[in-house]
């Protein structure tokens, strides 16, 4: 094969896969009126989602919370300006590293998960048993799991943004030696400061989550039921959901802050 | 009835049907035999419109099936069981839930009522022991049983059997083709069962067809077909029972 036809190919089945992904998202939106029918299903999802979920996140946040105190406060000492340290930490976490760590671990826990139920499903004909029996597999199976995403992954994201302030209170104590009461009251003052009840850093934070909680839910979702053919394209179908779910993150994290941040002011 | 005539399809660089032309009476057992990958499945797929033919036409009680839209093969699909080769359970559910599932999404039965229909689809396959059980707990000829109850909770006028003895042993598969023999006889369902098993075959069809080249080379009753000296009816029907 010449390589502009490797490359019109591979644009063709990428197009394919980012048609695919749309069609499902607009199909889920639109089963969004039988949700009540499917509760039962969306608690177990949420649970597995948001608590099993929580340990690795709280831990990651509070290391990404202290590296984010470190590489900040070890500039700011030089220019003698560690007090508002509190207020950095605090607002990126909540801007920034709170919404972008809670989707990455997600993507890589629960969209996995997701991608390889439902893959499995798919190659042994259960997802074509629920369309022999009329039971559409969009509002059975897709519309809970994105419910349950676009739910868990804000709150999760709330604790994150808790833990990851609290990682970066021990740094800047022990080592910058900034004190907690500084550090806290400063903290406290960029996230109560504004004229709405929270900052904006947080609404757009929560936002965020919002938008990567869906997104890793549909391209798993995604993913999982475009597998065909044996466990190889299980495998395939994991492996797509997690990269094209974080990449997602990161080009959708940058397009919402610009648009807040430059676009909108 | 079932019918599909002059039916062509195409799946990749393969011609799978290729003038495939059947007919299916009302109450009777239609057994589809053919080699592996010659198009048996891909039919079962056509009549209940998972897949639409390139050309021809698939037909169940006189209706287009591949004209048909989202709502029409709803209702054709509720008229209709599917038995797929392993049951095609939801691992998630318990083999009741899994049973009920078509009449919770469509039935709107009271729960009484619902639980009635179901224990009663269960004792019918001879399940209703394990209605609590998981489907990676069950053995995979109670799979299939469960996948045949699943297929029977709704009542459907036909049923489509897509290798239901596969991977099965031989006492095992008698339960399943005795199964499917009372269903017609006791049920007056109609059936169109793909299998390789002769046992399957002349156990439980009223007629067998064989595909050759994408099409019935041979169809005949079940005296006639063990009877052929065609070099078709000794391959798939000659030998001993399996």
């Amino acid at each position: 094969m010449n390589p502009l036809a490797h490359i019109g190919s591979f644009a063709l089945r990428r197009a394919d896969r980012a048609g695919y992904v749309c069609d499902l998202l607009v199909r889920t939106v639109l089963c969004l009126p039988r949700v009540r029918r499917r509760w039962r299903f969306l608690l177990d999802t949420a649970f597995n989602a948001g608590v099993r979920t929580l340990p690795v996140t709280m831990v990651v946040a509070a290391f990404a919370g202290a590296i984010l105190a470190m590489q900040t406060g070890i500039e700011l000492r030089r220019f003698g300006d560690t007090a508002v340290l509190g207020t950095i930490t605090a607002l990126s976490m909540c801007r920034e590293m709170g919404p972008f760590i809670t989707g990455v671990i997600l993507a890589a826990t629960v969209g996995s998960s997701i991608a390889a139920e439902l893959g499995t499903m798919t190659v042994s004909d259960e997802v074509t048993a629920l369309e022999v029996m009329s039971v559409d597999p969009v509002d059975y199976l897709v519309l809970p799991r994105m419910i349950a995403m676009a739910v868990m992954c804000p709150v999760i994201t709330v604790l994150s943004d808790l833990i990851g302030i609290y990682g970066g209170s021990v740094v800047a104590e022990f080592n910058l030696g900034v004190s907690p009461t500084l550090y806290w009251v400063s903290a406290r003052e960029a996230l109560t400061s504004s004229g709405m009840l929270l900052p904006k850093e947080v609404y757009v934070g929560l936002l965020k989550s919002f938008i990567f909680g869906v997104v890793i839910a549909t391209v798993s979702c995604a993913a999982g039921l475009r597998a065909s053919g044996g466990a190889l394209s299980v495998g395939l179908a994991v492996q797509a959901a997690v990269r094209d779910s974080v990449i997602l993150i990161i080009v959708l994290g940058f397009i919402v802050t610009w648009f807040f941040y430059f676009l909108a002011g | 009835m079932i019918e599909l005539r002059d039916v062509h399809k195409r799946l990749g660089v393969r011609q799978i049907l290729a003038g495939m032309t059947l007919t299916v009476q009302k109450g009777m057992n239609f057994v589809l035999m053919g080699p592996s990958g010659s198009g048996k499945s891909v039919t079962l797929k056509h009549v209940i419109g998972i897949l639409k033919p390139d050309s021809g036409s698939a037909q169940v009680d006189g209706q287009e099936v591949p004209a048909m839209d989202r709502s029409q093969l709803m209702t054709l699909r509720k008229r209709m069981g599917y038995l797929f080769q392993n049951g095609a359970l939801i691992n998630w559910l318990t083999v009741f839930d899994n049973v009920a599932l078509p009449l919770e999404e469509h039935a709107r039965l009271p729960k009484g009522e619902l639980d009635d229909r179901v224990h009663q689809v269960l004792r019918l396959v001879g399940l209703d022991h394990a209605a609590a059980q998981f489907p990676p707990s069950i053995s995979g000829g109670m799979k299939l049983r469960a996948g045949l109850a699943r297929a029977l909770v709704t009542n459907p006028e036909y049923v489509l059997y897509d290798e239901p003895n596969a991977g099965l042993d031989p006492i095992i598969s008698r339960q399943i083709h005795e199964l499917i023999a009372r269903v017609r006889d006791e049920l007056h369902v109609t059936g169109l069962i793909v299998t390789h098993s002769k046992a399957c075959a002349t156990e439980c069809g009223d007629r067998i067809g064989i595909l050759e080249n994408g099409k019935l080379g041979l169809q005949g009753t079940v005296d006639e077909m063990l009877h052929s000296d065609h070099p078709l009816a000794r391959a798939f029907l000659g030998g001993s029972a399996d």
